[in-house]
This record gives C-alpha cells, structure tokens and sequence, in this order.
C-alpha cells in the first residue's frame, strides 16, 4: 500500500551547479514494538520505515538507515547539487516490505 | 489423606509451576518479540566498528538542538559538518538511553553538496544526543548535547 509522501525544493528558483535544499515528509506511524495498544493493552507489534535511497538522474546518491526511534511520519531535510536537469526520486522501505515511491523534477534555471 | 499422597500431590504441583511457563505460548512470545536494550557502547561498536572512545570531539561537527524538549517524541535535530563534501562519508545519531540507541544514518556522496542534516527523533528520558561523522581518512568525530525531556516519547 502506497503512503502519502511530499517532496520539497527550496528555494524554488535555482541555477545549475547551486546547493539547494531537499525536504522531506512521509505519514507512517512508526511503531517502536515497545508500546501497547491503550484500548486492547497488547503490545503494537513493530513496523517502522529502515531504509530511504535517493536517486538523482540515474545515479543512487545518499542512503539512510532508520530505526524505530524516528519520529512518527519521519521527516528528512539534505541538500542536493543541481547540476543537471533530472528527475529525483525517493523510495521508502518499511520492514513489513511496504515501498513508497515519490518522484519530482530537478529543473535548474539558466 | 495420607504422607505418602500429600508428598506426592506437593512433587507434582511443583513439576507443573516449573514447566509452566513453557507451557504458555503467549508469555514466551511477548517476551522474544520485544526488542533487545543496548548500551551506547554496543551500539557504536555494531554500527560503526569502533570503541565509543575512540570517537574524538571535534568543532568541525556541530548538533543543533533544544536543549529543553517537551515533547520526546517529537525532539527536532540538525547536524552539520563544516567540511568539504568529498571528506565526509557518513553521518550517524545515537540517542544514548534509547532502548536501541541507534537512531539514523545517512550514507553521502559528492552529488549532496553539504553534509548536512535534519530529522526529528525520539527521545525516552532526559539524555544526551550523539551525532558522529564518518570522515575519508578514518577518522571518526563527535559533537555531543544534552537534551532534557520532560515527556517521554517511547513508550
């Protein structure tokens, strides 16, 4: 089932070869395996986002591994070089084996 | 009743309150499916390959967070290493009291522009946040902060 993930570039206008900021949200609950259910008193069983690639063009640029001790709908900020004109992409895998995937368009102005 | 069936009676009660909790799934279960606690040591020694005191502090790192969270389960966290990007490789948080002190890592390539990052993440109790650089050459730097929380946020 695909999650509801967003994709943000700031600032919005950028020349080819600047730093630009990437910033990014998914909603996932995150669940640790620690806490429990208040209403049945059993505990959630684990299910937490551990693993977020990053393509830009074709090339796989940065990987990060997470644990269940990130926040709940894990919010991830990095920066990126624009020097080409490229989709880039996103994909998160939960441990359950649910992927995300969720593209924009890198366009460099000028 | 006599000795002989009481002490019989009292062997065998005592058979069946030792096997017991085998006998319950349900207990054995819970107990393998909760996760393991580690210590900050072991955690940087599985993650990264090193002792946690060969991390040497460094102004080249920085972490940038409240130094009051009232909510732990929502604590924001901004690391920064003030490096060129070719000499950076990697970039990892420890929550040092977590159950699973490893937080995040973040593997960077040239392509990124800075070693730069920014997350939220959760925080048990009041501790002190580890944030490590892995650099080109070998070495491993550190910045350290401690951050007071007054709700926990693990459960």
């Amino acid at each position: 089932m695909p999650r509801v993930a967003m994709i943000r570039v700031s600032p919005r206008r950028y020349k080819k070869g600047d730093i630009v900021k990437v910033k990014s949200i998914i909603m996932h609950p995150m669940h640790t395996g620690l806490t429990k259910d208040k209403k049945t008193g059993k505990i959630i069983p684990a299910d937490y986002i551990n693993k977020v690639e990053v393509y830009y063009g074709d090339e796989k640029i940065t990987t990060f591994d997470l644990k269940g001790s990130v926040s709940a709908n894990p919010f991830l900020e990095f920066y990126i070089k624009a020097d080409k004109k490229a989709p880039l992409k996103m994909v998160w895998k939960d441990i359950t084996g649910d992927v995300t995937e969720k593209t924009i368009q890198i366009k460099p102005k000028g | 009743m006599n000795r002989r069936k009481f002490l019989k009676g009292v062997a065998i009660s005592g058979v069946l309150v030792a096997i017991s909790p085998k006998i319950l799934p349900n207990s054995v279960a819970r107990a393998e499916n909760k996760p393991k606690k580690k210590s900050f040591e072991e955690a940087v020694k599985e993650v990264l390959g090193v002792d946690a005191s060969k991390l040497e502090a460094s102004s080249d790192i920085k972490l940038i967070a409240p130094s009051i969270a009232e909510n732990g389960a929502v604590v924001p966290v901004k690391v920064q290493v003030n490096l060129p990007i070719e000499q950076v490789k990697s970039i990892h948080i420890f929550a040092t009291k977590n159950t699973d002190p490893h937080t995040l890592s973040m593997f960077l390539s040239p392509a990124n522009g800075k070693a730069y990052l920014s997350t939220r993440i959760r925080l048990a109790k009041t501790m002190p946040v580890v944030a490590v650089a892995v650099l080109k050459d070998g070495r491993t730097i550190k910045a350290e902060k401690p951050i007071k929380v007054t709700i926990g946020g693990c459960g």
